[in-house]
């Protein structure tokens, strides 16, 4: 095996060398080739190998022997839903820079393919989340009459499943593919809340700190350092545990208190951007002008600094939704966090998990849990990108 | 290979990136240069001269391309050479001197270790023979203590030592050619001298040619056989150094010569009685536990401008940071129209602050980016005087007026739409449009080039005979207060050296200070730097001269 590993790295090396041997003499010289480092020419030739082995695993996938194909099952998918997901993220880019005003259209054409396909993402999410009820074939909690449980995704009857219901359905029969639906306008409206408060008591408190400075500054800091050195997840399951017996008790649903505990978690790392983002902009000449001219407090926060903070806020926002989605998701997967029989992504992974062992011969059925897990991967991944092209925005970078 | 130049630079024109376009920045200038030959390029910011300097060692910044033209280095064409060739050229036959040492140097390494990066890279000398040559440069360079200063951080070395020290490791190699990007311009001129007199001396002892990069003339006339002048891209005209200053042929070069010939009219002396605008009296303020002012005080006049001259250090700003109540002094009053004023802004009410306005050095700074240029003047429009809608928006129009900026053109654009100069002005209309009779000009015109800043100069000159104004004009260039003074403070240390009317202090005799700061103001003469170290001898000038005081 390891003799195996060096042939190929020597066969590579040995590749790159006369890749770019031939590249120079073919060109004639060109600056690209004759100003090439090794190390470049050689990841040329990784690159070419890894996306070769790539073609050849799909061609697997798509073998008639089942048992080759199944191997190769979720690669094959992956790299489908990878080409078709470029496609309609490149149409989408189209379609905004011939659609729309001047200013979007702008926008649209310094888009990089990652950022359009971040944006189509997010706004289908949002979609399916407003309209759930509408566009939801059944209820997230209704059990179908005379449907079987566990129909496995696929909707082919050969190997188990039901074209009624594509994406199959879960333990006690509830079609899978509404409860995702549905899991979107739970998960996702909720972690959306919970990083609007987050910000809202962060980003209030990081400001005033930094513009009044002082023993406000030290109190509050001292106290999100306090917040910041316990592990968030493990407090937030501690501080739910407690909640979760509360709850009943006061009459209030488990959810407001879940919305507050991870906002407050949180809040205390966007109070430490907001007050680092402060601290540089009251130093400016026009804070110490508008401070002469005798302005309040809060005309100095919301139109002074606020303005000139909203791009790494912004930026700030999008990551810690994702951090915020995923702590709902994995209390929900511990059994703390959004309650049955609403519909949640977390809980959806973790009531289907089991299925994920049958992953070598029958992929079909070991899809069922990865819907779910998906869905969060996916909203996750979209919306990083989107955020990475923000800040890149926002630093003034050129390209 | 003897009459070969050292620069060949033919037709070149480079393009700049910007909003998905390319721009030009040079329009196809030649450039020759011979071996042993400083040539000086001038001309104002966005005048291409740096992208021009860094295309002469075949190098653009990202998002800048060569579109067209050749650069040969020494018969080798930099353009088509390879990166390997070009490896051992730069750093080794052309070295580069950046505008800002403080910025360019690593400051996790010592000096030493930096300056002997080069040479033993390039494998010219060994680890031990570079440190002793960088010790024997240092020397040449005047710098105190040559033999430890290399072991210091970038931190520990005041800005001309620094500024000196980037020029010995840029000679570390011997280079052929140097490219000296304004090595002096973020220097106080008592400080720059130096590095002028030891940037000169050292080019001239090992024959090498360069290419000395500044907007300002008087410095360029010091250092240069050969001037180049641009304007956008453009070469205007290019000379040897007394013929361009004794016989300029070209309208732009001539205008840049005539601006340092603004001056105001003297004012008849202060009636004996009248009550100062602003009275600063035994002013004492520290920053923490460290004292900077010690019993400051004059007075300021109506209709009158106040110069107050010292190097960055002097106590200048911190009088204005008492003056508007931003830093509360400990000792002493400042007094607006003979009215004490609390000590700490905070206290003041709302009238008491609209009569001080400032505007700042940077004008980039000082007005917020988000805001559009209509919403920075009708803040204090509002905040001060209650007007608002039509009102609001007439007052702002007419102010617009005042600064010569067109209000229908400019009310809704944003400060990074605005050129520099148009920046500042918004900075003055912003201060005018509380209706004050007292502004401080914190070196309002230092970040300008000197045609904008003459513009700028004429505008506040022009509004203070209007309105009747009163300036407090903090500088270190003494050509702008020969410009604007009507009475001039010298500061040094915190301390209030010398005072009185313009008259008396451009006359001798004056405090061994003054003197010294006005003697190394350079001038327009090409011999000046030379007279002036004959007289002086080397260790007498600069730095060197105050520490003596």
């Amino acid at each position: 095996m390891i003799l195996w590993a060096v042939i190929a790295l020597v066969g590579m090396g040995a590749l790159a060398w006369v890749f770019r041997f031939a590249g120079q003499s073919v060109t004639g010289n060109a600056p690209k080739f004759r100003d090439m480092p090794y190390g470049v020419a050689f990841g040329y030739v990784l690159g070419a190998a890894v996306l070769l082995w790539l073609v050849w695993a799909y061609t697997q996938g798509r073998s008639s022997d089942q048992a080759i194909a199944n191997k190769f099952f979720f690669l094959r998918i992956a790299i489908e839903g990878f080409i078709i997901f470029a496609v309609a993220a490149w149409l989408f880019r189209i379609l905004g820079r011939s659609l729309g005003t001047a200013w979007s259209k702008k926008m649209f054409r310094s888009m990089p393919l990652t950022a359009s396909f971040g944006i189509l993402t997010i706004i289908i999410y949002a979609i399916f989340a407003i309209f759930a009820g509408a566009i939801a074939p059944y209820g997230q909690e209704q059990i179908i009459p005379g449907v079987a449980a566990n129909i496995v995704p696929g909707g082919d009857p050969a190997l188990g499943g039901n074209p009624e219901f594509y994406f199959g359905t879960d333990q006690i029969g509830r079609d899978i593919l509404s409860r995702l639906i549905y899991g979107a306008q739970n998960t996702v409206g909720i972690a959306f809340a919970t990083t609007l408060l987050a910000f809202f008591i962060g980003g209030t408190l990081g400001f005033l700190a930094a513009t009044l400075g002082g023993w406000l500054d030290q109190i509050l800091s001292r106290l999100v350092d306090v917040l910041m050195a316990i592990p968030s997840l493990i407090f937030a399951l501690l501080l739910m545990t407690i909640a979760s017996v509360w709850a009943p008790q006061l009459g209030i649903p488990l959810t407001v208190f879940m919305v507050i505990i991870i906002a407050v978690i949180d809040s205390t790392r966007v109070y430490r951007l907001a007050r680092a983002v402060g601290q540089n902009i009251v130093v400016m000449d026009y804070i110490e002008a508008a401070k002469l001219r005798g302005e309040g407090l809060g005309y100095l926060v919301f139109k002074e600094i606020l303005p000139n903070a909203t791009a790494p806020l912004l930026a700030e926002f999008g990551l810690r939704f994702c951090f915020v989605f995923l702590t709902i998701a994995a209390l929900s997967f511990l059994g703390v966090g959004i309650q049955p029989p609403l519909a949640d992504w977390g809980t959806m992974v973790r009531d289907l998990g089991g299925f994920v062992n049958y992953a070598q011969f029958a992929p079909l059925a070991a899809t069922a849990p990865l819907l779910a897990a998906g869905a969060i991967a996916l909203l996750t991944v979209a919306v990083n990108f989107v955020v990475d092209w923000m800040l890149h925005k926002s630093s003034g970078l050129k390209e | 290979m003897t009459d070969q130049p050292l620069v060949k630079m033919r037709d070149v024109w480079l393009e700049g990136r910007s909003d998905e376009l390319w721009n030009p920045i040079i329009n196809g200038v030649d450039l020759t240069l011979q071996k042993g030959e400083v040539l000086g390029l001038i001309g104002e910011s966005g005048a291409g001269k740096s992208t021009l300097g860094l295309a002469a060692m075949g190098y653009t910044r990202d998002g800048v391309r060569i579109s067209k033209g050749s650069v040969e280095f020494d018969g080798i064409d930099l353009l088509t050479a390879s990166a390997a060739v070009k490896r051992e050229l730069l750093g080794k036959r052309i070295a580069y001197v950046a505008q800002s040492a403080a910025a360019s140097f690593n400051p996790a390494h010592k000096l030493m270790d930096q300056h002997v990066e080069g040479p033993v890279q390039h494998g010219v000398m060994g680890r031990g023979d570079s440190e002793a040559d960088g010790i024997e440069l240092y020397r040449k360079l005047r710098l105190p203590n040559p033999d430890e200063i290399g072991f210091r951080y970038p931190h520990q070395v005041s800005g001309g030592q620094l500024q000196r020290c980037m020029t010995a490791m840029a000679m570390s190699c011997r280079p052929d050619l140097i490219i000296f990007d304004e090595p002096t311009t973020a220097l106080d001129v008592t400080t720059q001298i130096e590095v002028l007199a030891s940037i000169r001396d050292i080019v001239e002892q090992f024959d090498t040619a360069a290419i000395y990069i500044t907007h300002d003339l008087a410095v360029v006339a010091q250092m240069a056989d050969t001037i180049k002048v641009l304007l956008k891209g453009d070469e205007v005209e290019t000379a040897d150094t007394r013929t361009m200053l004794s016989a300029p042929t070209q309208e732009y070069t001539k205008s840049l010569w005539a601006v340092r010939s603004f001056e105001r009219p003297l004012k008849p002396a202060v009636q004996t009685g009248a009550v100062p605008v602003v009275s600063v009296q035994n002013v004492d303020a520290s920053y923490g536990t460290v004292p900077v002012l010690h019993d400051v005080s004059f007075d300021m006049h109506e209709g009158r401008t106040v110069a107050v001259v010292g190097e960055s250090g002097s106590g200048k700003s911190t009088t204005a940071r008492c003056i508007t109540g931003l830093l509360p002094p400990k000792a002493g009053q400042i007094l607006v129209n003979g009215e004490v004023m609390p000590p700490d802004y905070r206290k003041r009410n709302k009238d008491q602050l609209r009569q001080v306005q400032m505007i700042y050095q940077m004008a980039d700074t000082a007005l917020n980016p988000r805001m559009s240029i209509g919403q920075i003047i009708a803040r204090p429009v509002e905040f001060y005087l209650g007007l608002k809608g039509r009102e609001r928006r007439k007052r702002v129009d007419s102010l617009l007026e005042q600064i010569e900026l067109e209000p229908s053109q400019y009310y809704h654009r944003l400060p990074s739409e605005l050129s520099g100069g148009q920046k500042q002005r918004i900075g003055i209309a912003r201060a005018l449009a509380a209706e004050p009779k007292f502004i401080i000009c914190d070196e309002v015109t230092s970040a300008l080039d000197q045609l904008v800043a003459e513009g700028i100069l004429r505008l506040l000159a022009r509004l203070q005979d209007e309105l009747s104004l009163s300036y407090m004009f903090i500088t270190h260039d003494l050509a702008t207060v020969r410009a604007i003074a009507d009475e001039v403070v010298v500061m040094k240390d915190g301390r209030v050296v010398e005072q009185g009317p313009k008259k008396d202090m451009f006359k001798p005799p004056h405090h061994a200070y003054t003197d010294l700061l006005l003697s190394s103001v350079p001038e327009m003469d090409p011999d000046w730097l030379t007279n002036l170290l004959n007289e002086r001898g080397v260790d007498n000038i600069g730095d060197a001269a105050v520490d003596k005081m």
